[in-house]
């Protein structure tokens, strides 16, 4: 496994009450690449994020798989509830291994 | 002249001086809501084609302003006077115009309540009262943020357009203009990206030492490579698009410290702030109940009659009207076949069948024009609008200035030729 940088960009609040609903918006920066193989076109093979994961306080509480028709630059917005304080741990799986991982605390009260 | 040509003539004299009260006996009653681009339109194309019909206008400006060419003003290359337009042309053809604004409309009652008191009744009405900011759609964005950090995006009476102009004036150069730009559907595709441009045109000329940036909920735009290759001809390094993928859309603004703040979280102090909010179809839509979850007026696509409200027929940028551009050309040439479907539904007549216009032109600068077009047509249910395929097109690119230079005439032309249809 090897982890690369990626623009990623992470919102959600850095503080929750315990049994609080928190909302997570999640923004990464990359093609998608779908392949592209047609008479007159240079041949690209596939590069996608095909699964997107996320733990909070080594569990996993959300995971979503991502096919080649979900658009370049993949927004994903979810919601968790606040157990306790922890990092919330969000990786992305590329084609080819690659997976690229962000952090973020989150602080119960 | 014999007696009865003369008599004729006289009571045709009588008709077009007080057209109204001599037809409303039995004539039936085309009510018209909105003076801009859709209702200066249906209500001049009724007169014309329909002089059988009572065609009365309700619009609260004495005077309109025109969205289109507004840009030109931000840049100081026209004046407000040459975009603002009077009701006389629209009076000489024997519309009645009715200085109050509709509040609310009754389709069962076929009545609709002026903010005056009066209550008029109608046969058919065309509603094309535009849109409304969604003020706190953005946080911190209200009215009052708006005297500050002006939308300019609804022209009323000219306010928003001079405050935004006076701001650019008094900006010392150096400064930072920061545009807040919505995601779609919203009035007027390339509008956003027409003001970066003049803006730019006019820092270049007067504030060169400044930048332009602009915060995009979106990550492509209308006729966006023209643009792109324009600035990077006429202004390079001055404009910086920040599109949604980079964190460009704007969630929260304070006006009174210049701050746009984005979604992730970057705060961007700017000297002058145009924040183009998200938007819907204008209050009275909403509160006749036409509208749907999405904040427009869905409709019949053939006759433009709202889903909620059969006899009402709602155009221009209220509607939500398939891939068709919310643009003053589509209001306009929608407009007609909202008249002209009424007028056959009024006559129990076929409605009649036609395509859809738009024309589209952008100023990247003063002597620098691009262009769009598109022919659309309904479906035989009334249910879609596609686009006529090889129908239209974009101006093309590459290093064309003799072109563009000629796009920026036609788009004089352009905007005399259709007020001249709307007011003349």
């Amino acid at each position: 496994m090897r982890t690369v940088p990626i623009t990623a960009r992470i919102t959600m609040p850095a503080s929750a009450r315990k049994g609080e609903v928190v909302t997570v918006r999640v923004l990464v920066r990359h093609p998608m690449e779908r392949a592209a193989n047609a008479p007159g076109v240079a041949p690209t093979p596939r590069r996608i994020l095909h699964a997107f994961r996320v733990t909070y306080g080594g569990e996993e509480v959300f995971r979503m798989d991502l096919s080649p028709g979900v658009t370049a630059n993949p927004y994903v917005e979810f919601t968790t509830v606040a157990t306790e304080s922890g990092t919330l741990v969000f990786e992305w799986h590329e084609d080819g291994g690659a997976i690229y991982r962000r952090e973020a605390r989150l602080d119960v009260a | 002249m014999t007696a009865l040509r003369r008599r004729a003539l006289l009571s045709a004299a009588a008709a077009l001086s007080v057209p109204a009260l001599a037809r409303a006996q039995g004539a039936a009653r085309l009510l018209v809501i909105g003076g801009g681009f859709g209702g200066a339109s249906a209500a001049g194309f009724a007169r014309r084609n329909h002089p059988w019909l009572d065609v009365a206008l309700v619009e609260p400006q004495p005077r309109f302003v025109t969205c289109p060419y507004a840009n030109l003003v931000l840049a100081g290359e026209r004046r407000m006077e040459e975009i603002t337009h009077g009701y006389d042309g629209l009076r000489a053809r024997g519309v009645r115009v009715i200085q109050d604004r509709a509040e609310e409309i009754d389709p069962v009652a076929r009545r609709v309540r002026l903010r005056g008191g009066e209550t008029l009744s109608y046969d058919r009405l065309i509603l094309s009262p535009g849109i409304a900011i969604r003020f706190g759609a953005l946080e911190g964005y209200d009215e009052a943020a708006s005297r500050v950090m002006p939308h300019a995006w609804i022209a009323g009476d000219g306010a928003q357009t001079r405050l935004l102009r006076r701001q650019l004036e008094a900006m010392p150069d150096g400064g930072v203009v920061g545009l807040a730009i919505p995601a779609n559907p919203f009035r007027c595709p390339p509008g956003p990206y027409e003001r970066i441009s003049l803006i730019a045109h006019y820092l270049k000329r007067h504030k060169p030492r400044s930048k332009i940036l602009a915060l995009d909920a979106k990550d492509a735009f209308s006729k966006q490579a023209l643009f792109q290759d324009g600035w990077n001809a006429l202004y390079p390094g001055m404009i910086e698009w920040v599109p949604l993928a980079d964190d460009g859309r704007v969630v929260r603004v304070d006006a009174r410290e210049g701050v746009l703040e984005t979604e992730f979280g970057t705060r961007h102090r700017v000297d002058v702030g145009n924040v183009i909010p998200p938007q819907s179809a204008a209050r009275i839509a909403v509160a006749s109940g036409l509208t749907d979850a999405t904040g427009w007026v869905p409709v019949d696509t053939r006759t433009f009659e709202a889903r909620a409200a059969p006899g009402v027929h709602v155009v221009g940028d209220a509607n939500i009207p398939g891939p068709m551009p919310k643009s003053g050309f589509v209001a306009s040439s929608t407009a007609k076949q909202a008249v002209a479907s009424a007028a056959a539904l009024l006559r129990g007549e076929a409605v009649p069948e036609a395509p859809y216009f738009n024309t589209c032109y952008s100023h990247v600068g003063a002597d620098y024009g691009i262009s769009v077009v598109n022919v659309f047509r309904p479906n035989a249910e009334g249910t879609a609008i596609a686009e006529v395929p090889n129908s239209g097109g974009v101006s093309p690119r590459g290093d064309l200035p003799e072109q563009r230079r000629l796009e920026a005439r036609y788009a004089d032309d352009w905007y005399a030729s259709i007020t001249a249809d709307l007011f003349g």
